[in-house]
């Protein structure tokens, strides 16, 4: 069922492509979630169909209805099993792309309007203004604050995203599964240039990581 | 006196319809010319007003809109600066949240509830007109602001620390933070009156079990208004005093925490979105039975979904903070608690599609609309539960993809469900036909724009675009998109210009309506069209509420019902009992005046001195909104000739309760259960600080013996107070003078002000740290309640003075004890927290 869906794929991603799409994921994580979306969809669209049948139905003839099944049968039990089946794949992939176990930290710091981030290099903690490096093939935390108002760290083709709040530390993992260059942007609006506050993101064949000094954006 | 039982009480003889008219007419109509207007405390008048004014914000907002969208046809449009950008999508948020949504569900309630409960006017007409001065001149505050190049731009949940003073120097914030609190003096006026409207002044007999559907929606509705404000309230007053004051509530580095607005935002803000949808499900479910010729299907559940909705709707707040770093069980947590909520939901959606089966449904305007609310809210519902699930959510937070969802919701079912309303009540409101042809052209348009503009935003948000940009040169993908947005949004314009063209010409120049033209079964149509100020010329028995308004109709005009016309020229309703709806006593409503307005204008200079910055001025102003509501109190009506009324041959009724509460009471009642969730975001905001905030520890501080001895006494006093009232109640019931307590009483108020004020003077100033800026915010709540308590005792003794205290009647003393028990429970309630504070230190 599985091949089936995926030679679908591509035929409805054609619309959908661009650098920030989170159609076109890059990574497990954008991968898990690009799934979910799907599912979503489908059964959004079922759904929304039985619904405007019924309506649709409605302009019959009159006739006798059970009370009991319409507002009991299909409003709680009907609706409690679709919610279910719905939460319960909701845990499942949010599971599976929480930041459990060990992985790569590097650190998000946002100001208006750039971000600066740290990683690991072959020389110590390099500093770039406005390009992350992470190693592709592996998980990667990204430890993200804010030194003056509320931003949002946001990769689309890597993962979810998560606020830059100042005073606060969040993490949020993110990965590539090919090395490349990625785009992102700040998603909470920050204010007069919040639009131009984008930032790129590269990620390393993991032979050449950590990558030198020398890479673009970095300072020592 | 007993009430008398419902069923044997004898019908009133028929009367000549036309005389009894004039008797009423000349009692309840407004006066003549512009100053009538003014004047006017008409629940017909106002919420006619209600409902034109925010159809008027509408179009601004509207307007505002379609700036946006010309801004984003192309990627990079020079049309507008990002600075005026900023402001225009911030005012189109808060214009149709607070200035539209709102104020239009509150004039539909205002205008609807008393003609469906079979009543003349809703419980408190004066705070009816109070609420929409202080509406109308809030909404001027801002639209002033918009064209003054001033407005707010920090997007309409104004999130800190970017609205606070250091990011948003200029009076934008301010802006926002005083008006919309102006603006929601009218939502909490319109829950209190609403919810005391329906709970106490049903005709007789109606139980709770059998009022319409509305009814239910509206209190619903009423209860969500007054535990949902509060928060914002409190937030926004906060706000305003670290934006004048510096009191850093939100500011990180003196231990304050930005988080702690969003969850005071949302707490209101999620709760907003079921307060703007009850009333519309509340429309669906009078007009859809109605239109199908059938019974709704499921009363019961429908109630019960109703209720479940109000008490969910404040458990899912964080499904907005989703990404601000919730623990992973909250997530969980919260999650679910989103998607049950869709429960109640499907409830009522499946309850309405059974209704149309059992029936046969009518293809008339209304039910086009309903038909566009079914295609559009299922999807916008369906794409909220979507929302729900957390890791979809860290993709689509903030994207295109939530504007378009909740355009979705709030379009869906809010907007469309209001213009099947307009159009089924039309007539009643206006007293005409409408021109066939042009509503539904009108709903073509408006439904066909409406989703040109928005189905395909959803993928626009999936393909990265973010809310709240003003250009994307670097991203071509998204162009096409975008333009189409625009262009259909401009359809939908157009659709809803017609629609008010419709209305327009239909108020101007349609034939004269038939009574009663959609044969509906409720007692709104079982009146005169357009409906005379009172209403009813006598009000509806059970008998005649099941008769349908065509059979209760002549009735009633004929004076059989309770009640009949105004032979002592006062404005006389029925006061019943909440359950059973018993007939307890005869009320006197307040004749016309331009109380209401003047008061509002007080309030107003007040608001425009702390917008202007002349912090040390504003408070001088609080005089007169003081003096007036003296005034205020002193007008309410009291009833010179206190002989019992005949509503029935042989049956009397008092004019003072005998022993149950006075519809002040009730009102009071509701006021304090909005305080008391004022208080508990206060104490939220308090332990949140406390216990949560990452910030730095506040500076130790130790509370010496001094403090805590001015906060018994304060609490003492206090105490002592409340045993005044209760033994002024006393003597006033046993006949004998009560002044010299309330004399007492006064001192021990004004000397529990003066162990406040002491005790504020030794506490850390309020700049130093936010747990220092709460615990000052805490007293001074105290404060201002200790304060009201002082006038209200005050207030009590000049009645006694003049001799005004009976044993019937006792005045204000009942009122002043019910908030000098307040005070004192808030007041030992805060010392405590106090006192946890310093020992959690």
């Amino acid at each position: 069922m599985k091949c089936a869906a995926l030679a679908t794929v591509p035929l409805v991603l054609a619309g959908c492509t661009g650098p920030l799409s989170t159609l076109t994921p890059s990574g497990p994580i954008a991968q898990d979630i690009a799934w979910l979306w799907w599912a979503l969809l489908a059964g959004a669209a079922l759904l929304a169909l039985m619904v405007f049948v019924l309506v649709a139905l409605g302009f019959g003839r009159p006739r006798e209805v059970a009370e009991g099944r319409w507002v009991f049968g299909m409003g709680v039990w009907f609706s409690l099993a679709v919610l279910t089946v719905t939460l319960a794949g909701a845990l499942w992939v949010g599971e599976r792309i929480l930041p459990h176990g060990p992985a790569l930290e590097v650190h998000a710091h946002a100001r208006q309007w750039s971000w600066t981030f740290t990683h690991p290099g072959a020389t110590g903690p390099t500093e770039s203004e406005g390009v992350l490096h992470i190693p592709a093939g592996q998980p990667v935390d990204v430890l993200i604050t804010s030194s003056d108002v509320i931003h949002s760290f946001w990769v689309p083709q890597l993962g979810g995203k998560m606020d830059a709040i100042p005073g606060r530390q969040n993490r949020l993992r993110i990965e590539a599964s090919r090395p490349g260059t990625y785009e992102g942007l700040c998603a909470e609006f920050c204010g007069l240039e919040h639009a131009s506050m984008r930032f790129e993101v590269i990620a390393h064949d993991p032979a050449a990581w950590p990558p030198l000094p020398t890479m673009e954006g970095s300072r020592p | 006196m007993s009430p008398p039982d419902m069923t044997a009480i004898p019908a009133n003889p028929p009367r000549r319809a036309l005389p009894l008219h004039r008797e009423l007419d000349r009692v309840w109509r407004n006066g003549p010319g512009l100053w009538g207007q003014v004047t006017s405390v008409s629940h017909t008048t106002l919420g006619l007003r209600f409902m034109a004014t925010a159809f008027v914000f509408f179009g601004i907002g509207g307007l505002l809109s379609m700036l946006i969208r010309a801004q984003l046809a192309t990627p990079n449009s020079a049309f507008l600066d990002t600075a005026l950008y900023n402001q225009i999508f911030t005012m189109h948020g808060s214009i149709m949240m607070f200035l539209f949504a709102i104020p239009m569900l509150e004039g539909l309630a205002m205008y609807l509830l008393p003609k469906m409960l079979g009543t003349r006017d809703l419980a408190f007409p004066r705070l009816s007109a109070l609420g929409y001065w202080c509406y109308l001149l809030g909404g001027s505050i801002l639209i002033t602001a918009l064209l003054a190049g001033v407005a707010p731009a920090d997007g309409w949940f104004m999130y800190t620390p970017l609205s606070g003073k250091t990011y948003s120097p200029g009076i934008n914030a301010d802006v926002w933070l005083l008006g919309v609190t102006f603006v929601e003096i009218s939502a909490l006026a319109a829950a209190i009156e609403l919810m005391v409207s329906i709970l106490r002044l049903r005709a007789p007999g109606m139980t709770l079990t059998q009022m319409p559907l509305f009814a239910w929606y509206i209190l619903g509705t009423a209860a969500m208004m007054l535990a949902g404000f509060p928060p914002l309230i409190l937030g926004s007053v906060l706000l305003e005093m670290e934006r004048a004051f510096g009191w850093p509530f939100f500011d990180p580095e003196r231990g304050g925490d930005p988080l702690l607005w969003q969850h005071l935002f949302w707490l209101f803000g999620h709760p907003e979105v079921y307060i703007i949808f009850l009333p519309a499900a509340g429309v669906l479910s009078t007009v859809i039975p109605v239109l199908c010729r059938t019974k709704i299907v499921g009363y019961g559940a429908i109630v019960a979904a109703i209720l479940g909705m109000v008490f969910l709707s404040f458990g899912l707040w964080v499904h907005h903070m989703f990404t601000v770093g919730i623990p992973h069980l909250a997530l969980a947590f919260f999650s679910a608690a989103s998607m049950l909520v869709a429960v109640p939901t499907a409830v009522q959606i499946f309850a309405w599609i059974g209704t149309m089966w059992r029936g046969r449904p009518e293809l008339k305007l209304p039910m086009l609309y309903i038909l566009g609310f079914f295609f559009t809210f299922v999807m916008g519902g369906l794409t909220g539960v979507m929302l729900a699930v957390v890791p979809f959510n860290w993709q689509a937070h903030d994207t295109a993809f939530v504007t378009a969802h909740l355009h979705y919701v709030l379009i869906g079912g809010f907007v469309f469900p209001m213009l099947a309303g307009v159009a089924w009540w039309m007539p009643l409101m206006s007293g005409r036909r409408r021109i066939k042809g042009l509503g539904e052209a009108a709903f073509w348009l408006i439904l066909i724009g409406f989703h040109g503009t928005f189905f395909l935003m959803h993928l626009t948000g999936l393909m990265g675009m973010p809310r709240r940009i003003p250009t994307y040169a670097d991203n071509p993908e998204w162009m096409g998109l975008n333009l189409s947005s625009s262009f259909f949004g401009f359809v939908m314009t157009i659709g809803f210009a017609l629609f008010a063209i419709d209305l327009i010409l239909q108020a101007g120049f349609g034939k004269r309506s038939v009574r009663d033209p959609w044969q509906a079964p409720s007692l709104d149509w079982a009146m005169a069209l357009p409906p005379p100020n009172y209403n009813f010329a006598s009000l509806p028995g059970v008998e005649l509420q099941q008769a349908g308004a065509a059979g209760a109709m002549l009735k009633l005009a004929r004076g059989e019902g309770f009640l009949p016309g105004a032979p002592r020229g006062r404005r006389e309703i029925l006061v019943t009992s909440v359950g059973a709806a018993r007939p307890q006593h005869v009320a006197l409503l307040p004749f016309n005046t331009a109380l209401p307005l003047v008061l509002a204008l007080a309030i107003c200079a007040f608001v425009l001195l702390m917008l202007a910055g002349f912090y040390a001025v504003a408070p001088v102003a609080l005089i007169p909104v003081v003096g007036l509501i003296w005034a205020w109190a002193r007008r309410a009506v009291a009833a010179v000739d206190a002989a019992p009324v005949e509503i029935a041959p042989g049956q009397f009724l008092p004019v003072h309760p005998e022993g149950g509460a006075t519809l002040t009471q009730s009102g009071l009642t509701g006021l304090l259960f909005a305080n008391g969730t004022f208080l508990a975001s206060l104490l939220f905001g308090l332990a949140f600080i406390s216990l949560v905030s990452p910030g730095p520890p506040r500076p130790v501080w130790h509370a010496d013996g001094t403090v805590l001895l001015a906060a018994a006494a304060v609490v003492a006093l206090l105490a002592a107070g409340a045993l005044g009232a209760r033994w002024a109640l006393a003597r006033v019931e046993a006949a004998r003078p009560a002044g010299a307590v309330l004399i007492g009483a006064v001192i021990v108020n004004l000397l529990a002000l003066a162990g406040l004020a002491a005790l504020a003077f030794w506490l850390p100033a309020p700049t130093r740290h936010a747990g220092d800026a709460v615990r000052a915010a805490l007293v001074a709540y105290v404060g201002l309640h200790i304060a009201i308590a002082t006038l209200f005792s005050a207030f009590a003794l000049d009645q006694a003075r003049r001799g005004e205290l009976t044993p019937a009647s006792p005045g204000a003393l009942r009122n002043w004890g019910l908030w000098q028990r307040y005070t004192l429970a808030a007041a030992a309630l805060a010392m405590a927290a106090l006192w946890a504070q310093e020992a959690g230190a």
